[in-house]
């Protein structure tokens, strides 16, 4: 195979589990929740993808468990944050906590383990082409549809949703659900195709950056496949390095993810008028309806 | 919805105070359900995780000696999420200030004076203000999210450390084990009471000091208003950049000062592995102690009980001592939830009419 072909498909292999995540996240933010459980999502996702495609031996059951394994995290989420208004930046934070505790607990009997990998078909993992659906409807629903346009009220300005019969918290419920099951998707990814296997804290801070992809897109379907794209490049530059024989540390070159992220937040950021403009306006606000 | 979540009045002190020990105690069923599940008698397992560690004597020095980097820290934290300033990069200021004290022994290990201590102590605190204060002028200066800043740094840490200790500050002598010298006489810190050492002191003080500046202090004040209502505090003239940048060069500065500690005594030496996530933990002890200087200080003791008790369990259960992270998360899960109660209590909704009636608009 070509070098460089063999390159840019180690860049879409990369890219992948940070558009998944990252999209379903944004379509959770759009409707007004700040989750940072991303990452506990993620990696509950990747151990309950892994152990349970080694225990049926079938990979497809695997990407069924992860999908439900991020959903019920987020469930989890939506009962404090949406049902007990709890402070979503903490209560983020607990997931996050929770999902790293209890993968590494759960995936203790699978470490070491050969994996089962999902199948190609016509020599592509069929989940690469699933993220540009995914994000491609999640475009349409959001800008086109008055399902979108609901979500987006919602996210924008709960009280007036409210006040004009729309039903936020279940609409957040839903949102964040979409949300847990895209983050569990991207943690099967990871050790369905990605590295078949299971390796503690495999998803090694991917959760956070799909959080960052999402400002750095200002909360922007399409622009976030830019994103995943550029980090997807910027994270295998230390395989490269490697290949190569440069003489620069490992160390370093796993750190650019990392700073790549910091910088991107901070170009973003620093320009007020984008982020302004996109942000939803209530985000992480809990809302309580009063009758 | 016949269950409703109604406001409160006012907020409810006694609800604040019940509510962390409602969360342990959900906690502690929940774990004698993990016991049950993995066929361990579940008052033996509770026994061995939360009353032995607390029989012995060797056994409630260790929870000292645990309880000091998370009580370091967590006071720290406390004020940052008391003014709402967003700091979950405590682990990364921890390995910061581990780096930069540790510096001393590994560059200059001649240097044997009371002063060597003292001068490893004032750059750990250095290293971690100054590595938090990279999240906090990104914040100020940028607007970028602290939260995901901070906890990319931790990272980045990470991997610094990993290099010093596998590449220039190896141990030449050290059969290539990713480790530097270990430290020395005057390049640790002394004993107070067994394995206790004096980075125990520095919890006590740093908690006291902060219960005072919090409590007593205008700094406190602002920091408060600040935190709950941003409008009023810059009509007092508060800046909020200032206490951003204060809140984060105070948090940092301790837990810089808990990584050197650690390293300067239980660790004895740098390593990749400095920390069992202590710098994470101590989120869950800023929660536990109510945000309060003092309240950390009983919520460090009982998250240096989940540590103690993980290995108990290793050892006398042969469970993983994975399940004292899950201990964790689960109690900052509970803690979250209980809280609901301060500002909001339950009640049942009997018709949409007497609903209505039942609460007069605002």
């Amino acid at each position: 195979m070509d070098a460089s072909l063999a390159v840019l498909l180690t860049i879409v292999t990369a890219a992948t589990p940070l558009l998944l995540a990252a999209i379903g996240e944004l379509v959770v933010e759009r409707s007004g929740v700040l989750n940072l459980g991303v990452e506990g999502m993620m990696v509950m996702g990747a151990v309950a993808g892994f152990g349970a495609a080694f225990l049926t031996g079938n990979p497809y059951v695997g990407v069924i468990a992860a999908i439900i394994a991020g959903m019920a995290m987020a469930l989890l989420f939506g009962l404090l944050t949406l049902t007990l208004v709890s402070n979503q930046v903490a209560t983020g934070l607990s997931l996050t906590l929770l999902g790293l505790g209890l993968s590494g607990l759960l995936g203790e009997s699978f470490v070491g383990e050969p994996g089962a990998r999902l199948p190609k078909y016509f020599g592509v993992d069929m989940l690469i082409p699933f993220s540009f659906i995914l994000t491609a409807a999640v475009a349409y629903v959001l800008f086109r549809t008055k399902a979108g346009l609901i979500i987006r009220a919602v996210g924008d300005s709960h009280n007036s949703a409210h006040a004009l019969g729309y039903r936020v918290i279940w609409v957040r419920y839903l949102c964040v659900l979409f949300g847990g099951g895209c983050a569990g998707l991207a943690g099967g990814y990871l050790s369905l195709v990605y590295t078949p296997q299971w390796v503690e804290n495999m998803t090694a801070g991917r959760g956070w950056i799909a959080l960052a992809l999402v400002v750095f897109a200002s909360w922007m379907p399409w622009r976030l496949v830019a994103g995943a794209y550029l980090f997807g490049a910027i994270s295998i530059l230390s395989f490269v390095g490697q290949t190569r024989a440069w003489d620069i540390p490992t160390q370093f070159m796993n750190s650019l993810p990392y700073l790549g992220t910091i910088l991107a937040l901070v170009v973003i950021s620093a320009n007020r008028r984008l982020t302004r403009m996109n942000a939803p306006a209530s985000l992480g606000q809990a809302f309580v309806p009063d009758r | 919805m016949p269950l409703v979540l109604e406001k409160r009045a006012e907020r409810s002190t006694r609800m604040a105070l019940l509510s962390p020990v409602l969360a342990i105690l959900l906690t502690v069923i929940t774990g004698a359900i993990i016991f049950a599940l993995r066929g361990i008698d579940p008052l033996h397992g509770l026994y061995v995780y939360f009353i032995e560690p607390l029989t012995q004597l060797w056994s409630l020095q260790q929870l000292i000696v645990k309880a000091t980097p998370l009580v370091l820290i967590g006071v720290g934290l406390a004020v940052c999420y008391t003014a709402n300033v967003w700091n979950i990069g405590a682990e990364g200021q921890l390995t910061a200030g581990a780096i930069l004290g540790g510096m001393i022994p590994v560059l200059f290990p001649e240097w044997q004076s009371p002063l060597t201590l003292l001068a490893m102590l004032i750059l750990g605190i250095a290293g971690g203000m100054a590595y938090a204060a990279i999240p906090a002028v990104l914040k100020t200066r940028f607007s970028a999210n602290e939260i995901l800043t901070s906890l990319m740094l931790v990272y980045v840490a990470r991997l610094l450390l990993d290099w010093l200790v596998r590449g220039p500050w190896r141990d030449p002598q050290g059969f290539n084990f990713p480790k530097t010298i270990t430290f020395s006489d005057w390049q640790l810190l002394p004993m107070l009471w067994g394995s206790v050492h004096a980075g125990a002191l520095f919890a006590v003080l740093a908690a006291v000091i902060l219960a005072f500046v919090m409590g007593r202090m205008l700094k406190g004040f602002e920091i408060r208003v600040s935190g709950s209502a941003p409008r009023a505090g810059r009509f007092a003239g508060f800046s909020r950049p200032r206490t951003v940048l204060f809140c984060f060069l105070l948090s940092g500065g301790l837990a810089g000062l808990a990584g050197i500690t650690e390293v300067a005594s239980v660790v004895g030496q740098l390593q990749p592995q400095i920390s069992p996530d202590y710098g994470f933990a101590a989120i869950i002890v800023a929660f536990l102690g109510r945000l309060n200087p003092l309240g950390v200080l009983v919520a460090g003791l009982m998250l240096a009980v989940s540590y103690l008790g993980g290995e108990a369990a290793q050892v006398s259960l042969g469970l993983s001592d994975r399940i004292a992270k899950v201990f964790q998360g689960i109690l900052l899960f509970f803690i979250l939830g209980c809280d609901t109660l301060i500002l909001y209590r339950f009640r049942w909704l009997k018709t949409q009419v007497s609903a209505t009636a039942a609460q007069p608009a605002e």
